[in-house]
């Protein structure tokens, strides 16, 4: 009784995406797949719900062998998939959500699936309310509905593709305590990650995957250093940040309100030195983005000014803010960083400061040539963006930063990199960080934020909730607060 | 001055209310017919063209068989017909939705006046007037609503259907779902594709009895691009309508109306005759301005119901293709 892939092979074009794979997963077990990205998994775990099909390889679920033409094959056979983005309808209610793609007749009962739906809340925990339109729920709200429509749709084997990315902290502990009951119950979960610890807090069994093949299986526990070994081939030592005296004030905001319409905020009042971290923890769209918009002077603030280095900025125009050395870097890579379409080279002739009317394609190449090499990016000159890989368009945006800044803003700077990029890009960071560029930056990742940042600002619902001083804080004060609660003696 | 308010008060009559949901019919077709295409997440932009093809095929069909029902099953499948080359140019070709739809209208549009030449003039036989027997004596709704001909009937019942379909079956919540976002359509195994062909053909076909409606009904028999300008304004009605059937049909009737009340002015600027009847046009452009007015969304966002009912979002995934990779 439990689910086998037998050496599964599966290509694009060259590349070998699986070469060969073989794992079991044993019914009722937590199984980790381990690996960095563009390791595989993702396109693994596709061919296990029926979205690519497979090159040659088999797939034997309770000793009998399946053929999985379609996701509908996938979802007849109990397996259901959990995407890091969960696949809902946004602008659709929950219960719209809920028994989309049901089987069923004509007739939709909402009322009888909204019973249903109620049942299985109370089951698991979790509180949705099924007239909210989908948009409004948070990440983590999402991939629960999906898990309750899964485990609805008679799903045996639950596949999870990186599901901690953009969930709280508090939603990803209620998330792994539901795992655990599921495989209690007897479902086979199989837990997508790149996260090290993550997986060894949750997994029962690990398999490692590394550029299409599976380079190593251990039973829980194991130390960590010995799957990054298996990852890798070499242990990453992770960079902590030196100390680096604080300079000048490299921008202050007094009183500044960031009206959004809906909330009513407090006046929030920063001042950031040169060569400081600041990191803004919360939930996504607690006002950590509006935040940014306004340091970036992409959003006026409806009160307070913004002064950068010193000069008064206040309802100056972007352009003002872009030439006393600010920078902003936003969560969307390919939406907002880059441009689609358009390769390298001439992403750097965009970026660059030359200004003449007839673009000297040669110099530019080699400009790019030579940022590739000194960056490490996976591609060539020709490369377009939307063809490198998550790190390589953050390798690519970095390579692009003007020699001097006196303020980065970054939203989630590593998320979906592996370890080494993710670390990499904080090398990078940290260097500028030692020539005096202050650092602001948004990220769900916890550890990222106490390991990097000076001070912590804690938004909820729109406004600081709380500051920190990263040295004297730990992950779980820092929950408390995204969470809303405040801490007994905590400067707020 | 007082000419124009008089003739405000005149749209308040009950035959002039009745003749403006007789007239209202073709565009709802239309309208339906479009709404349920783009809500799958196919534009057909072609609706000007084929609508005019269409009426053209449901006017010659019933005017050699000397029948008028044979002329709107010529027309749906004319309509039909044009909304498949969309689809399959999208689908299969990975053609531009847009540029297709284009093409189709200059095609559809010119044939249509080529092959009407000889038409032009000719009478065929009407669509009958048929009283609902009972309700056509309710006092106001009776003479409005059910003193009518089959086809005003029908035009108003597939509104209806439209809306119990879309918002009250589970087909209807996964046509939503294909136009609204494909991949999530697709992992929770709804054949995306081929029920884009299915309701890009329905619409057609809908697209299509609006054209015969029009040519075998409202304004009987055929001339010069006789539906001129009506798929325009139907590709607009169902924006300012935000994809929802209730709302579309409602845009329909005020253009109606608009039409109705430009006319009623005539008497009064007669310098004015050739401008009036085109006043409706960019009083719909206004209204579509209104609805997409991003300072009034933001202070709708206050009164959640009444965004409900103002807002107009596109299915996000309208006008692009889906592949199965």
């Amino acid at each position: 009784m439990s689910l086998e892939l037998l050496d599964i092979h599966k290509h694009f074009g060259p590349v070998r995406a699986n070469d060969g794979i073989t794992i079991t997963v044993e019914t009722g077990s937590l199984h980790g797949l381990l690996g960095e990205n563009g390791a595989g998994k993702s396109t693994l775990m596709k061919v296990l719900s029926g979205f690519h099909s497979a090159d040659s390889g088999r797939i034997v679920l309770d000793g009998r062998e399946i053929k999985l033409a379609s996701p509908d094959d996938a979802i007849e056979a109990g397996i259901g998939m959990l995407h890091q983005d969960p696949l809902v309808f946004l602008p659709f209610s929950v219960i719209d959500n809920f028994v989309l793609g049901s089987p069923g007749g004509w007739r939709l009962d909402r009322t009888q699936a909204e019973d249903e739906l109620a049942e299985l809340c109370e089951r698991y925990g979790f509180n949705i309310d099924p007239d909210t339109p989908a948009r409004l729920l948070t990440v983590g709200e999402r991939q629960q509905l999906e898990i309750l429509r899964l485990l609805w749709l008679g799903a045996r084997v639950l596949i999870l593709d990186e599901p901690t990315t953009g969930i709280s902290a508090d939603q990803r502990a209620k998330l792994f305590v539901t795992l655990k009951a599921l495989a209690e119950e007897g479902m086979s979960v199989i837990f997508v990650s790149h996260k090290l610890e993550e997986v060894a807090d949750l997994c029962e069994r690990v398999t490692v995957m590394t550029r299409g093949k599976v380079v190593g299986e251990a039973e829980m526990p194991v130390p960590p250093e010995r799957l990054v070994q298996m990852m890798f081939g070499q242990a990453v030592e992770i960079h902590g940040k030196d100390p680096v005296p604080l300079g000048d004030s490299h921008l202050r905001l007094s009183d500044v309100r960031m009206s959004s319409g809906l909330l009513s905020e407090e006046p929030v009042s920063l001042e950031v030195a040169a060569g400081e971290v600041i990191g803004l923890a919360g939930m996504e769209g607690s006002g950590q983005d509006a935040f940014l918009r306004i340091c970036a002077g992409m959003r006026s603030p409806s009160h307070g000014t913004v002064h950068v280095a010193g000069r008064d900025l206040s309802n100056k125009h972007y352009r003002e803010f872009l030439a006393s050395g600010v920078k902003y870097l936003p969560a969307g890579r390919l939406e907002e960083g880059l441009i689609e379409g358009l390769t390298i080279t001439e992403h750097f002739v965009l970026a660059g400061e030359d200004r003449r009317f007839f673009v000297n394609w040669d110099a530019a190449r080699q400009t790019a040539v030579d940022q590739i090499d000194h960056f490490t990016i996976k591609g060539t000159d020709e490369s377009t963006a939307e063809s490198l890989s998550g790190g390589n368009q953050q390798r690519l945006l970095l390579a692009m930063l003007p020699p001097s800044l006196k303020l980065l803003l970054m939203e989630h700077p590593t998320r979906g990199l592996d370890i080494e990029s993710a670390d990499w890009v904080w090398e990078q960071l940290l260097a500028r960080r030692e020539e005096g560029t202050s650092i602001v930056f948004a990220s769900a990742d916890l550890d990222e934020l106490l390991r990097y940042s000076d001070r912590i600002l804690v938004f909820f619902s729109g406004r600081v909730f709380g500051e920190l001083d990263s040295s004297q804080t730990t992950v779980d004060d820092i929950g408390m607060l995204i969470g809303g609660r405040r801490i007994h003696g905590a400067a707020s | 001055m007082t000419g124009i308010w008089n003739a405000f008060i005149d749209m308040f009559d009950t035959a002039t209310i009745a003749t403006i949901v007789a007239g209202a019919a073709p565009l709802l077709f239309a309208a339906m017919g479009e709404t349920i295409s783009e809500k799958a997440g196919v534009i057909n932009l072609s609706v000007d063209g084929s609508m005019m093809l269409a009426a053209l095929a449901g006017f010659v069909a019933a005017f050699e068989t000397g029948s008028v029902w044979l002329g709107f099953p010529a027309a749906a499948a004319v309509g039909m017909l044009v909304a498949l080359v969309v689809a399959f140019g999208s689908i299969k070709l990975s053609l531009n939705q847009v540029a297709v739809g284009f093409v189709l209208f200059a095609l559809c549009t010119q044939l249509s006046r080529f092959l009407g030449s000889s038409y032009v003039g000719r009478l065929p036989e009407a669509v009958p007037a048929w009283d609902v027997p009972l309700l056509e004596s309710i006092p106001f709704f009776g003479r409005v609503l059910f003193q009518q001909n089959l086809m005003v009937y029908l035009s108003i019942l597939t509104v209806i259907a439209t809306y119990v379909y879309m918002y009250r079956t589970r087909k209807g919540l996964e046509l939503q779902g294909i136009g609204e976002r494909p991949e999530a359509a697709h992992a929770r195994g709804i054949p995306v594709n081929r029920l884009r062909y299915f309701y890009t053909a329905l619409g057609g076909a809908l697209i299509g009895i609006g054209g015969a409606a029009f040519t075998l009904d409202v304004k009987l028999g055929w001339s010069d691009r006789p539906t001129l300008n009506f798929g325009w304004i139907v590709l607009a009605i169902v924006i300012f309508g935000g994809w929802h059937p209730i709302r579309v049909a409602i845009g329909v009737l005020l253009f109606g109306a608009l039409q109705a009340y430009a006319l009623n002015l005539i008497p009064e600027f007669p310098s004015l005759s050739q401008v009036l009847p085109s006043i409706p046009f960019p009083l719909m452009i206004l209204a579509l301005v209104i609805v997409n007015w991003k300072a009034l969304l933001r202070w709708l966002d206050r009164y959640p119901w009444l965004r409900a009912i103002l807002r107009s979002d596109p299915p996000t995934a309208i006008g692009t293709r889906f592949e199965v990779n």
